[in-house]
């Protein structure tokens, strides 16, 4: 009798966990299949050439968000230029150079603590610093740098793991063959590692595009069309704050659906990409 | 011959220091991390202490009215602290068992074909920006909790909860993943040896193997949702009230993001900088206790 109870409360168990893993793992899909179709079959209907292709115009009462596409496509340029050499020069520092231990954990906790920081205080340390401290005012450069720093712990991140999976055995060869250090590292390390480096970009530029409190206060609002270095020195909004100001303020769903559905699209490319290169590489490297 | 040996001599010494100016073009570029962080903690700190010393750290933690604009102007920021507090809360209780099982499910139960597909499903929601999250909440959520639940306005807290929750799955499914994976196998099939069903070895074996891992996945998931602002900006309605369900509330990311664009210098634009300083520190305290989780998972 007592076994036969014990039995039923362990059948019991086992299905009543069951229904709960399988419940949740369908809240988590349709979620995400939710969002997805919401957003684009909300947004896509709106967006037409007119909108992608002219800048806000009080004058003819139309809003084009041709001057937040390119200004959001200068900030990706602009922050993955200073971010690549900083990130996979420290990464190489860490795995190559550094001897001390005790360095390594600090810079490795530097960077742990710098990807904990939310994006707000980066806006607001970014807007001391870079605007008002180094005087760049509210720009598209002020914006690039603060995420910059938002994204250092990325590239380095992925460049590092990398680079730790670039065989000793190569490097001892090259350092047998009687090559500097430096010339191992250019020439031997360097194109093993390319993999973590593309991988790094992809993550940064999704991490870009979708950030928006950082770019509040350090770049701005504006909306006018500007050539890339003429651009750098002046305030512009990226597609997420544009979004955010026409959703919030001026109330025009329309517009911010379509920003939405650009974004999720370009979200979509990048995870897929991201996949696609990781997969890649790894064949190669299995090969 | 003797020539020829110089010439070597030189170009040798040329390389050692040439490779010497490198090394320490590397060490500058390791030491940038530190470097910005030693930089973000001393700006705000310097930029923080001000506006407490002239309101007065009781007040200014514990004060119940902010009132930033008024004539006599009030500078309590303990409804921004509570709600915050009750907002991660919340976001923790929805958040983590839905994580938890899609996570013990993807680890253990799922076939290889569906465990791909979800895995880049749950990146996909990571990568989906904030503002998007914001937007879909302000135009599906708040209206259905202004209709459910019969309220005036749906901006609320709730709306920024369950706005939240979706935001931290990601990041508690992923680690929680990473962490059962990772669990011998030994343990498994010595438990499935002894008469346990699949079930209960994931639950009772795997899971506590893993807890550490999911302990983090958790704090990890606290730290995204306190420190998020634009999507919370865009539900929760910002007003200063003291944290209620059904009530326009405003975080402390809010309060910051919401007031800076048109704070006057002075007192009340110090005084945004002290309350990013309380949120940097509560941001401290978590990356500490994940530091540690992790830490005492890799020790085992």
């Amino acid at each position: 009798m007592l076994t036969k109870n014990a039995s039923k409360r362990r059948t019991a168990y086992g299905l009543i966990m069951k229904t709960l893993m399988l419940a949740a793992t369908t809240v988590t899909c349709a979620l995400v299949l939710f969002l997805i179709g919401y957003v684009l079959v909300r947004g896509i209907p709106n967006i037409s050439w007119k909108l992608l292709s002219t800048s806000p115009s009080y004058l003819n009462d139309s809003i084009g968000i041709l001057p937040d596409l390119l200004n959001t496509l200068y900030i990706v340029i602009a922050t993955l230029v200073i971010v690549l050499p900083l990130g996979v020069g420290a990464a190489i520092y860490l795995n190559e150079y550094c001897k001390s231990k005790r360095l390594v954990s600090a810079i490795e906790f530097a960077s742990e603590t710098l990807s904990g920081i939310p994006s707000i205080i980066y806006g607001l340390v970014g807007m001391l610093f870079f605007c008002q401290f180094c005087g760049l005012q509210t720009s598209l450069l002020a914006g690039s740098l603060t995420l910059v720093i938002m994204n250092l712990p990325t590239v380095m991140r992925t460049t590092q793991e990398s680079l730790k999976t670039v065989p000793n055995g190569y490097r001892e060869g090259a350092f047998g063959l009687g090559a500097g250090k430096w010339r191992v590292i250019r020439t031997v390390v360097l194109p093993n590692s390319v993999d973590g480096i593309i991988t790094g970009c992809i993550l940064s530029v999704g991490r870009i595009l979708g950030e928006s409190a950082a770019l509040l206060f350090t770049a701005g609002f504006a909306h006018t069309l500007n050539g890339f270095i003429e651009g750098l020195s002046r305030s512009g909004a990226s597609l997420t704050v544009a979004l955010y100001v026409y959703a919030k303020e001026q109330g025009e769903f329309e517009v911010a659906f379509a920003i939405a559905a650009i974004l999720m699209i370009l979200t979509l490319l990048i995870n897929a990409s991201a996949s696609w290169i990781g997969g890649y590489f790894k064949r190669r490297r299995t090969r | 011959m003797k020539r020829s040996d110089k010439k070597r001599n030189i170009r040798g010494r040329k390389n050692k220091r040439l490779e010497r100016a490198i090394h320490g073009v590397f060490l500058l570029l390791g030491l940038v991390t530190v470097g910005c962080v030693l930089l973000i903690s001393v700006y705000l700190i310097i930029s923080g202490i001000p506006a407490i010393r002239e309101i007065g750290l009781i007040d200014f933690l514990f004060g119940k009215t902010w009132a930033s604009t008024a004539e006599d102007p009030q500078f309590g920021i303990l409804p921004f602290i509570l709600t915050s507090v009750y907002g991660t809360a919340g976001a923790i209780l929805i958040g983590v068992p839905i994580g938890f099982f899609t996570a013990v499910y993807l680890a253990k139960v799922a076939p290889a074909r569906i465990k791909s597909v979800a895995s880049s499903a749950v990146s996909l929601l990571a990568g989906i920006p904030s503002v998007v999250y914001g937007l879909v909440g302000m135009l599906v959520l708040v209206p259905a909790i202004r209709n459910i639940f019969n309220v005036a306005d749906g901006a609320s807290l709730l709306a920024a909860i369950v706005v939240l929750s979706v935001m931290i799955l990601p990041s508690i499914i992923k680690v929680s993943l990473t962490a059962l994976e990772a669990v011998p196998k030994e343990y498994e099939e010595a438990s499935l040896a002894l008469g346990a069903t699949p079930v209960e070895t994931y639950f009772r074996v795997s899971v506590p193997a893993a807890r550490s891992g999911i302990a983090a996945s958790v704090v990890l998931g606290v730290g995204r949702a306190i420190g998020e602002a634009m999507a919370v900006m865009m539900v929760s309605g910002n007003v200063a009230n003291m944290p209620s369900l059904f009530q326009s509330v405003r975080f402390l990311t809010t309060a910051v993001a919401g007031e800076m664009s048109y704070a006057a210098e002075g007192l009340q634009r110090q005084a945004l900088f002290s309350i990013a300083l309380v949120l940097f520190l509560f941001i401290m305290l978590i990356n500490a206790a994940l530091n540690f989780l992790l830490k005492r998972k890799k020790e085992g």
